[in-house]
């Protein structure tokens, strides 16, 4: 990485710049603040035990046979009878705690980030076709997309729990459902403006089809933005998701995420056994703190408005 | 003047506009989805006591004219009966109001006593340590879910240092027929932690807010004058640099309130405060549906009303909004 070559900025600041290509000089940018990248760090640590849950638990958590309800609610650093150390203790079933992480790790990082992904595809062409047909069409998309988020997230998501009932499926549903108007605006405010941008209208000069100056020119550039507001939103997709869970309206017993963890060891807190709640709560702050670190200097690096650290 | 008024019926039909739409959304949702009688009659009942129970219910008519039903006794007050209680769904709401804008009152208190100094002191001094700690606790309290605060709350001031009780809602008061907490002792330290927590939202954005306004206006030549006349870092502060940040603090504070209510959800069933929010939750449990849908309809009207207010206040105080462009 060569970091030598001074410019000036428009306030006359002078300013280094990482020449290279544009993925290396993003990752420059990227690198130059230590919070962010132990966050990225700590991300990719998470993902790896949510990936490898099964290869890395001491037990499998949810096969009842390794279960042994002797060891009940233990707490941290106790053994088990057949020798076995449970570092953050046992919850209800005797279930080890870690283990039980690490598969609700899996469950809540999976559920975010399908729900994220469908929402950011359904939001993004619903907002390049608000963009690109405009009229009575446009009006009508985006006034409902300001209805939706008038409301908050949490009760929209309870509505529709309640209506559907519980269920990974429905879950995966309402966290779309909640996400989708957020990036239908944000797609329909900047491909507005791409499309007042020169190269819109030297490809249209090139008799270049609609399909392929939406998809080709537009959705390129207004892609970048939408990335990083993805990061984020992922982070507040696991967040409700465990709230919605934590007050039992979230997943079912049976694909247990770090809220329903939360949840069930919430009856034993008040009798002192922290534990149950305690290390899963760990867990998602963990999880929700470095998404939004790594979220937030993406979008300094990403923000040309910004660009202090970074080529302009 | 008339521009003004014709802004605001405009304005208002909109908001009408809005309940219809939202109130057929929840009816649609919540009635038309699944069979209450599955839920309020005998297993074995026969077809001819199904069919009955049916009619008695209404259910047997279009959808169209169910609906209009519906809303004929929504306008009417009349909101159908609980289900489970066999009581007025609208009654059990109103019974359960005061305690939810009790919570939601208190957690503003919290959010604007503490957000507005927090932000004035960071914007202050962004680079010292106490500024940067302000800001990384604000970022940290639009991050972590409410339930989870709570969860450490109850483990830090309930369980470990037993100094706060964890649920419910301690002695009240009654003043004008509503049953206050924050008038006893007792009441206070039932209504501290979710207060508290309902609070740390608009606590982090109230100090965001704070720290931009301030920093902006700091920025300003009107401060720079101020201070070049000799007047004091303090008077500068509360008087060229507050007065120009309140309008801006005072709308979010307003338009946040509807949210207040709706996050109260949370926050009342981890706490077993028992206002609104529980009560909304226990209904989904037992998918008490009258009172899932008053719940609604109450929630929807209160964020039509703050939405209204807002645009026509700030419609009659700032010219730029003004629909004639001059002064009314």
């Amino acid at each position: 990485m060569r970091r030598d070559e001074a410019r000036v900025t428009k306030c006359g600041s002078p300013m280094t710049i990482a020449a290279g290509t544009p993925l290396r000089e993003f990752a420059a940018g990227f690198a130059q603040d230590r919070v962010a990248v132990t966050a990225l760090a700590v991300l990719g640590l998470i993902l790896l035990a949510a990936v490898f849950a099964p290869l890395i638990s001491p037990q499998d958590p949810y096969s009842l046979g390794e279960l042994d309800i002797l060891d009940s609610k233990l707490p941290p650093g106790s053994k088990s009878a057949a020798g076995m150390t449970y570092w953050l203790g046992t919850d209800e079933q005797g279930r080890d705690l870690l283990s039980a992480i690490f598969y609700g790790l899996r469950i809540s990082l999976g559920v975010g980030a399908i729900s994220t992904l469908v929402a950011l595809a359904i939001g993004t062409a619903v907002g390049l076709a608000a963009a690109h047909a405009g009229g009575w069409l446009d009006a009508l998309i985006m006034r409902l997309v300001d209805l939706q988020l008038s409301f908050p997230a949490i009760l929209i998501a309870l509505v529709l729990l309640a209506v559907l009932g519980q269920g990974v499926d429905k879950i995966v549903i309402a966290l779309i459902t909640v996400q989708w108007a957020y990036y239908a605006r944000t797609v329909r405010g900047s491909a507005l403006a791409e499309k007042r941008r020169e190269y819109v209208d030297a490809a249209r000069c090139m008799a270049f089809g609609t399909a392929r100056i939406v998809f080709r020119h537009i959705l390129p550039n207004v892609l970048p933005t939408l990335i990083v507001v993805a990061t984020v939103q992922i982070a507040h997709a696991i967040a409700l998701e465990a709230t919605l869970s934590f007050l039992g309206l979230g997943m079912p017993i049976t694909s247990p995420s770090l809220g329903l963890l939360i949840a069930n060891g919430f009856v034993y807190l008040l009798s002192g056994k922290y534990w149950i709640s305690f290390f899963p709560g760990a867990a998602l702050l963990v999880v929700i703190v470095a998404m939004n670190l790594t979220g937030d200097r993406l979008r300094d690096v990403l923000n040309p408005r910004l660009a202090s650290h970074y080529g302009a | 003047m008339t521009a003004m008024l014709a802004f605001a019926a405009k304005r208002l039909a909109q908001s009408i506009a809005v309940l219809f739409v939202m109130s057929a959304l929840v009816f649609a949702g919540v009635y038309a989805i699944g069979n209450p009688v599955d839920i309020l009659i005998n297993p074995q009942a026969d077809q001819a006591e199904i069919a009955r129970a049916t009619a008695a219910l209404g259910l047997d008519r279009p959808l169209w004219l169910q609906y209009w039903n519906f809303l004929a006794g929504a306008v009417a007050g009349d909101l159908g009966r609980s289900f489970v209680s066999n009581v007025p769904a609208g009654y059990l709401i109103l019974e359960r109001m005061p305690a939810t804008l009790e919570l939601a009152a208190a957690a503003t208190v919290i959010a604007v006593a503490l957000g507005i100094p927090l932000g004035l002191w960071a914007g202050l001094r962004p680079d010292s340590v106490s500024g940067k700690a302000i800001m990384a606790g604000s970022i940290l309290g639009f991050s972590l879910p409410t339930f989870w605060v709570g969860v450490m709350l109850i483990l830090v001031f309930s369980v470990e240092l037993g100094w706060l009780p964890p649920t419910g809602r301690g002695e009240t008061v009654t003043v004008l027929g509503v049953q206050l907490s924050f008038l006893t002792w007792n009441g206070l330290k039932h209504l501290a932690m979710p207060a508290l927590n309902l609070a740390l939202f608009n606590l982090s954005l109230l100090i965001r807010l704070t720290r931009a306004g301030t920093r902006e206006a700091l920025a300003q030549d009107y401060v720079r004058l101020a201070r070049a006349k000799g007047l004091t870092m303090a008077r500068v502060m509360r008087v060229h640099v507050l007065r120009n940040i309140l309008i801006p603090i005072v709308t979010v504070t307003g338009l946040e309130f509807g949210s207040l209510i709706a996050f109260a959800i949370v926050t009342e069933t981890i706490f077993a405060w028992p206002g609104m929010g529980k009560l909304l939750i226990d209904s989904i449990n037992v998918l008490d549906r009258p009172v899932i849908v008053a719940y609604l309809l109450v929630i929807v009207l209160v964020f039509v009303i703050i939405n209204l207010v807002v645009d026509i206040a700030y419609a009659a105080l700032d010219p730029r909004v003004r629909p004639d462009g001059r002064s009314p």
